[in-house]
């Protein structure tokens, strides 16, 4: 039998796993399907070669087609995102000579307490802070401003976007005193001697939405067959991938030089969670730094998009309730619902809900009965009701 | 009518001077090229161009998207090029491997004699580039062949002519290429010596 040849776009992350292993483990070929895989080099290329029909689908920052659908990007056909890929993976790091400072004064860089970190940084940022993020819509610069807002160091704070592989090169060149950005890039600048990782984007926000994959809405309406045969792959990818004992395999099938070609070493921190916090080599432990598959992450909630939309128009002036209607469109639970179910997800009842209201796993209806949900919470108790969205 | 003030992001110095050359022949322009990526968003700023031309699968690309958002009251709205052409324009520059932005309010006539040279330009490059790529590969295939040769002469004690019939004669049972058949032959020599 021939395979149905599909071109899939990415970033070379440790978030792209679940199409690398989707195809490398024969998850897409279980499904009839070949995933070409394409690398990508920025995210506006990712975008233009989906708007353009180049590719057929993407592994794409979760922020990106919602700005898309808020009219934020080149007019392209509608992008929609049919499953969440990866929560977390980011982690926020400081140049070498705040860590300095930061150290002097007793900071124990604990890697998991964004209160301790924040104060301990802005006791020695002198009310300036020059951030870095991978691009204008991400879940690295939404974690930023969550993190900074309302404090002292925030009329100080410039985010700029800078290409990852970028973020240790421009933070020695004094360019960016933090940034905020997805594995290995983090851990790179560690190895660099250039920067000391402050803490895990999760410590922010527990369930932060990282990647999606992403259609056109074209495709996915015109060609449900296909659609549905690529999201099963891919889900069932990222179940093997929060499955235990896979990461390393997974590691080294990421650093292959066709890949991420790094060393498995370096790629292999962030998916197991074993953060190396300073160049000389102090650990830090943080379980399911990246998730994949577990507690429902893949579903795409609507009140994310909502939350994200609100988020994004404040800062360009556009209208959050027309903003957050055309996000919750593209967040497709109808195809995830209808696609999903026959490979055995749980679905849950509803498709929206309060962000940011779960401290702790908790179960909640589904289809099945009961499932459980990974926990959700702002660092700072914040929550998003996106019947009653306030601000 | 005022000079149009272009800037072209290319790091290989070659590729640049193609480039700028191409443009100059387009019209009278003001054509800057940056080669570094450090700084970019400052350099961009400070030279306040009407165009900027940039490879497709630039790095760099996603820090002019957020200059392209930037357009508070001091600063000139960017637009990017795919905002506002038609859509056969934008298609024929990204399959030629150029983006471009655009400061709003540009007329499109301006606009099209600076996309076509540098859509012309960056096909040129694209081409030979693939061409490259061919070359290369074939000259890889060539080696291996040569290898695969080698190992059927010495085994079974035929000329060259006749290994290679053999190799061609496996490959079109199987279906396969030559070269990828020379290339396992050669993989299992070298495990079995």
């Amino acid at each position: 039998m021939t395979l149905a040849s599909l071109r899939l776009g990415y970033v070379p992350l440790i978030d792209a796993a679940p199409l690398i292993v989707a195809r490398e483990l024969g998850f897409a070929a279980e499904e009839g399907l070949d995933f070409d895989l394409i690398r990508l080099q920025s995210w506006a290329q990712s975008r233009d070669m989906l708007g353009l029909g180049a590719i057929d689908a993407a592994h794409m920052l979760v922020p990106l087609p919602i700005a898309q659908a808020m009219g934020l990007g080149p007019d392209f056909p509608a992008f929609d995102l049919v499953m969440i890929l990866s929560l977390g993976g980011q982690a926020i790091a400081v140049s070498a000579a705040l860590a300095d400072a930061m150290r002097s004064n007793g900071y124990g860089f604990g890697f998991d307490d964004p209160v301790v970190a924040r104060d301990a940084l802005m006791a020695v940022a002198g009310g300036r802070l020059q951030v870095g993020v991978p691009f204008p819509f991400s879940t690295q610069a939404e974690l930023v401003r969550h993190w900074l807002r309302g404090t002292e160091l925030e009329p100080g704070v410039t985010i700029h976007t800078v290409p990852p592989p970028r973020m240790a090169e421009a933070m020695a060149a004094g360019e960016l005193d933090a940034f905020c950005v997805g594995e290995p890039w983090a851990s790179y600048a560690v190895e660099s001697g250039v920067g000391a990782l402050l803490l895990a984007g999760r410590a922010i926000w527990a369930a932060p939405p990282e990647k999606g994959l992403v259609l056109t809405r074209q495709f996915a309406n015109t060609r449900p067959e296909e659609t549905g045969r690529m999201m099963r792959a891919v889900w069932r990818a990222c179940r093997w991938l929060d499955q235990s004992g896979n990461r390393s395999m997974a590691a080294e099938i990421l650093s292959r030089p066709e890949y991420l070609n790094l060393p498995p070493e370096l790629s292999e921190r962030g998916l197991l969670g074993r953060l190396h916090v300073t160049s000389t080599g102090e650990v830090r432990h943080f379980p399911d730094f990246i998730r994949f598959h577990d507690g429902a992450a893949n579903f795409p909630w609507r009140s994310l998009a909502a939350l994200l939309a609100q988020r994004i128009s404040g800062r360009h002036g556009l209208d959050a309730t027309m903003a957050m209607e055309a996000a919750k469109t593209c967040f497709r639970t109808d195809l995830y619902r209808d696609h999903l179910r026959s490979a055995g997800a749980d679905l849950p009842g509803a498709s929206a809900r309060i962000e940011g209201s779960m401290a702790h796993p908790t179960a909640v209806a589904s289809e099945k009965g009961q499932i459980i949900l990974g926990p959700d919470a702002f660092f700072d108790g914040d929550t998003f009701d996106p019947s009653f969205p306030s601000r | 009518m005022t000079r149009l003030s272009i800037i072209v992001v290319e790091r290989d110095r070659d590729r640049a001077m193609r480039i700028v050359d191409g443009l100059m022949a387009s019209g009278t322009h003001q054509v800057v090229v940056i080669a570094e990526e450090t700084g970019l968003a400052r350099r961009i700023a400070d030279q306040n161009p009407d165009i900027v031309l940039i490879d497709v699968a630039d790095p760099s690309r996603d820090v002019l998207e957020e200059l392209a958002l930037v357009s508070g009251p001091m600063e000139r709205p960017v637009a990017m090029f795919v905002d506002r052409s038609d859509e056969q324009m934008t298609r024929a520059a990204i399959e030629a491997g150029v983006s471009a932005y655009v400061v709003d309010g540009l007329q499109p006539e301006r606009i099209k004699p600076i996309l076509d040279a540098a859509i012309a330009r960056f096909h040129m490059f694209h081409k030979m580039r693939a061409e490259l790529a061919a070359t290369k590969a074939a000259l890889e295939d060539r080696k291996i062949i040569d290898r695969a040769k080698a190992i059927l002469m010495k085994a079974r004690g035929i000329d060259e002519e006749a290994a290679y019939a053999l190799l061609r004669k496996t490959a079109m049972d199987q279906k396969r290429r030559v070269a990828d058949i020379a290339s396992q032959l050669v993989m299992a020599a070298g495990l079995l010596s």
